[in-house]
């Protein structure tokens, strides 16, 4: 159901997201000051992002993650040197800040098109367990022919519309599989020596045109029940998957009038955040000569699939209420230089957010589902509790 | 001059889903709260342990057609439980089992070279392999392998994973912002692997991790994952054995690594051993029997007895003889997902055999499956199980032991406070960690074909 904000709850409804990647989006951040270019691969460098992230109170970070190197060439491997190359895997890392963190919620990306299911669904329910209900997946295709080399599996060229369409049975065997034990299924039962009630558990049996899981989990259901699931609403060729498979979409419009479009194709998606790709400072103009000097480090002018925001903390919350206002309910902000514009976000944009009253001044709720104000939701195969009332109701397998 | 001491390795498994756990014990916690882990891991760090070891299911067991309820069940992912503890822990070495049948390698191996880097070194990998199509039926590649093909694919899929690790030396990463160098050279990161299982090329994508691979375990008895150890492990785990039985099974697995170049120290024989401490031996042996009891209900010892007669023998009284039926032949399809079941080589000998010893001493069905199931390994006071873990180690009969509690996840701590003092005060076993990695604890090398990190 839309959490849209209502005008009878005039309680904070923006929601604030950061990407977390490497040392920021702009392809020179890894030579900024402060940047660690050296300590990309450490957990050090994930704790104090994910850590500065939750001292400014924000709903989640994401991992980005491929499975493949980093390259400007969507055919593979560029050959550059001048930018940054490797990745650890996105929810190992995830993983790694959890029990340093508390509050914010902790949404790895993963790979449908060379991934399992099962083992993806164990991983996330155990990042849902080890952030005690924080866990969130974003989930991506990848079409790149180097991917396909790395996986033998396949061949080339891949078609996006069937690579959507498998995802979206991939995340549908994750959440049944989320869902495969009920919440009460352990019974430790002394008396009759049961440790479970198997009545409890369920096959998911999963049949489809390209694949086939039986269930359950070996996994108990995670504490968010389903952790929320994430993906990149990029285009319109995206939102079959998205209105099928997503609780939160992130749109990459460049204006009102793109994120009023995007709103009402997707009227069922829970969430859609905008995506902007931010560099902030106190002043528009060393905002824009940052950005300059990013640039001709870089020897060429960033540019992005989403919005790109050079200014102050001030401006930047003008153009995020403008787009709530066409219908977003929060935003997925892509630092460009991590060290320098992740603190602008926490120390400068959330406290201006405050001030108009629209972001929240603590954690209100300890699991990401909380703070996106997703209910608990059932499991689909419990057997109703007024089962008497509704009988033919029951989904259980 | 005397032999020197050696020093013993001791690792902990974390006591999950198996007949060993018991959970109705009051003490008894949960087995998949991460606050289980943590006090584990934590108890196995302050007593200064190699590793912590985490087994792996890939599919729920079912016996009769049905999800088998009488044990502890549900359990994490090996590598997302890993990663969250090498928060909590400093020196502990996190060791996983992975299965090679239903995991690609290049996954695989970002996986582990992550979990390396995000512990500073701390990662092992116990290789296992399935083939049962009933585990296949999981994922989505599904299928099965034949049975003959099992070690094949474990072997091209750990060379073609120590491809992976190799395909970055560990130099590659300037991260120079004046020259605005990130990597010395284009390319890192190639790799071609062409064999019968797995045909893959392109770029790894993971820098060189602190170990440079993996600690590799393997865990074996056949003849086969003797040799697959030899050829390719750090350490083997094994079952425990009597004195002559692990001096015999030493001698043959140390005996295997010169074929393939390698000393005896290289290879570190690590079996799987439970305990049961007390003030005394007499009281330690009493709480023995009890916990047996706990383990081995009446409606355990039907199961189990299953296992064996491959049938429904839901209708005999636990309390009672032994089926006068015999098993029925064939593949065993009534207990299935059971690493157990593969451990009684022919089923109607087994069965003769606990027939004639239930008749010659009396027992009744739990009272023979208890008998014959997996005993306790080290049963006594605090003093007399240090003796005997000491003396096993250095009769050479193992490099240490895995130590498999029977409670979550409490089941070390009287262990951590009581033995360990002990062997640390006959000098065999480490006050402090020498090093931070798990090779360091492990008294191994870097991998050899880690090249020299240039510049």
């Amino acid at each position: 159901m839309p959490v849209h904000p209502s005008p009878s709850s005039p309680s904070p409804a923006l929601h604030l997201a950061v990407a977390l990647d490497g040392a920021g989006w702009h392809p020179a951040a890894w030579r900024e000051p402060g940047a660690g270019a050296d300590r990309l691969f450490t957990a050090g460098h994930w704790a104090a992002l994910v850590a500065e992230a939750e001292a400014g109170l924000l709903d989640f970070v994401t991992f980005e993650d491929s499975l493949s190197l980093q390259s400007t060439d969507p055919a593979g491997p560029d050959g550059r040197t001048d930018l940054v190359r490797g990745r650890l895997d996105a929810v190992l890392v995830a993983a790694r800040v959890a029990p340093l963190s508390r509050h914010i919620g902790l949404v790895p990306s993963v790979v449908a098109t060379h991934t399992e299911p099962f083992h993806v669904s164990k991983a996330l329910a155990t990042l849902d367990y080890v952030s005690r209900g924080r866990a969130g997946l974003r989930i991506q295709i990848s079409e790149r022919p180097d991917e396909v080399g790395h996986f033998g599996r396949r061949t080339t060229p891949l078609d996006p519309t069937e690579l959507y369409a498998e995802a979206a049975d991939h995340v549908e065997v994750v959440r049944r599989l989320w869902d495969s034990w009920e919440d009460d299924a352990e019974i430790r039962d002394v008396a009759t020596g049961r440790f479970i009630d198997r009545a409890k558990l369920h096959y998911i049996d999963f049949e489809g045109p390209r694949f086939s899981v039986k269930g359950p989990s070996i996994t108990p259901r995670p504490p968010q029940g389903l952790p929320p699931v994430s993906a990149l609403a990029s285009d319109a060729a995206v939102y079959p998957f998205l209105a099928r498979s997503a609780d939160i979409g992130y749109v990459t419009a460049h204006d009102a009038g793109e994120v009023r479009a995007a709103v009402a194709a997707l009227p069922a998606t829970p969430h859609l955040f905008g995506e902007l790709t931010v560099f902030l400072d106190e002043r528009q103009a060393t905002a824009e000569r940052r950005l300059q000097r990013l640039d001709a480090a870089h020897g060429a002018a960033y540019t992005s699939d989403a919005r790109v925001f050079a200014g102050t903390p001030a401006d930047l919350a003008d153009l995020l209420l403008e787009w709530r206002e066409a219908g977003l309910t929060g935003f997925r902000l892509r630092p460009g230089v991590l060290a320098h514009d992740l603190p602008a976000i926490t120390r400068g944009l959330v406290p201006e957010l405050q001030r108009r009253g629209v972001f929240r001044q603590a954690y209100e709720a300890s699991s990401l589902r909380g703070l996106l104000g997703l209910a608990r939701p059932a499991n689909r195969y419990a057997a109703p509790l007024a089962a008497a009332t509704s009988p033919a109701s029951s989904p259980a397998a | 001059m005397s032999k020197p001491l050696k020093q013993i390795h001791l690792a902990a498994h974390f006591p999950g889903v198996n007949s060993t756990t018991v959970w109705s014990d009051p003490a008894a916690g949960s087995q998949i709260d991460f606050d289980s882990f943590v006090h584990f891991a934590r108890t196995a760090e302050r007593a200064k342990f190699d590793f912590l070891f985490l087994a792996e299911g890939l599919r729920l067991r079912e016996q009769g057609g049905e999800i088998y309820d009488l044990d502890v069940v549900g359990r994490p992912d090996t590598f997302t439980v890993l990663a969250a503890l090498a928060a909590v822990t400093e020196h502990l070495g996190l060791t996983g089992t992975i299965n090679s049948t239903f995991n690609e390698p290049y996954e695989v191996a970002r996986q582990f070279a992550s979990l390396d880097h995000l512990s500073g070194g701390r990662a092992a990998w116990n290789v296992v392999t399935s083939w049962d199509a009933f585990t296949g039926e999981n994922f989505r590649r599904g299928g099965f392998l034949p049975r003959e093909e099992r070690y094949e694919r474990a072997k091209e899929f750990l060379d073609t994973a120590h491809e992976l690790f190799d395909s970055w030396d560990g130099g590659e990463i300037l991260a120079d912002p004046v020259s605005g160098e990130f990597l010395r050279d284009a390319g890192p990161g190639a790799f071609a692997h062409g064999g019968k299982q797995f045909d893959i090329s392109g770029h790894f994508n993971v820098p060189r991790s602190p170990q440079g691979r993996p600690v590799i375990f393997q865990a074996g008895d056949s003849d086969e994952g003797r040799e697959f150890a030899a050829a390719s492990a750090d350490a083997i785990f094994g079952r425990y054995r009597t004195l002559e039985e692990g001096r015999a099974f030493y001698a043959d697995v140390k005996g295997r690594l010169s074929r393939y170049g390698r000393t005896p120290d290289e290879l570190k024989i690590l079996p799987a051993a439970s305990f049961v401490l007390g003030d005394t031996d007499a009281e330690a042996r009493e709480l023995a029997h009890e916990v047996r009891l706990q383990q081995v209900s009446g409606a355990t010892a039907i199961k189990y007895l299953e296992h064996v007669w491959n049938r429904d023998l839901s209708g005999y009284d636990p309390d009672g003889p032994l089926p006068d039926v015999d098993p029925e032949p064939g593949e065993n399809t009534i207990a299935l997902g059971r690493a157990s079941v593969r451990m009684h080589g022919d089923p109607v000998a087994v069965a003769r055999e606990w027939r004639e010893l239930a008749a010659a001493e009396g027992l009744s069905i739990r009272e023979l499956v208890i008998r014959t199931t997996a005993r306790q390994s080290f049963v006594g006071s605090p003093l007399t199980v240090a003796q005997a873990i000491d003396g096993l180690v250095q009769a050479d009969a193992a490099d240490g032991f895995i130590l498999v509690p029977h409670l979550t996840p409490g089941g070390l701590d009287a262990f951590a406070d009581t033995v360990v003092p002990l062997l640390q005060e006959r000098g065999v076993f480490r006050r402090e960690y020498e090093g931070p990695t798990l090779r360091d604890h492990l008294g191994l090398a870097a991998p050899r074909t880690l090249a020299p990190v240039r510049g």
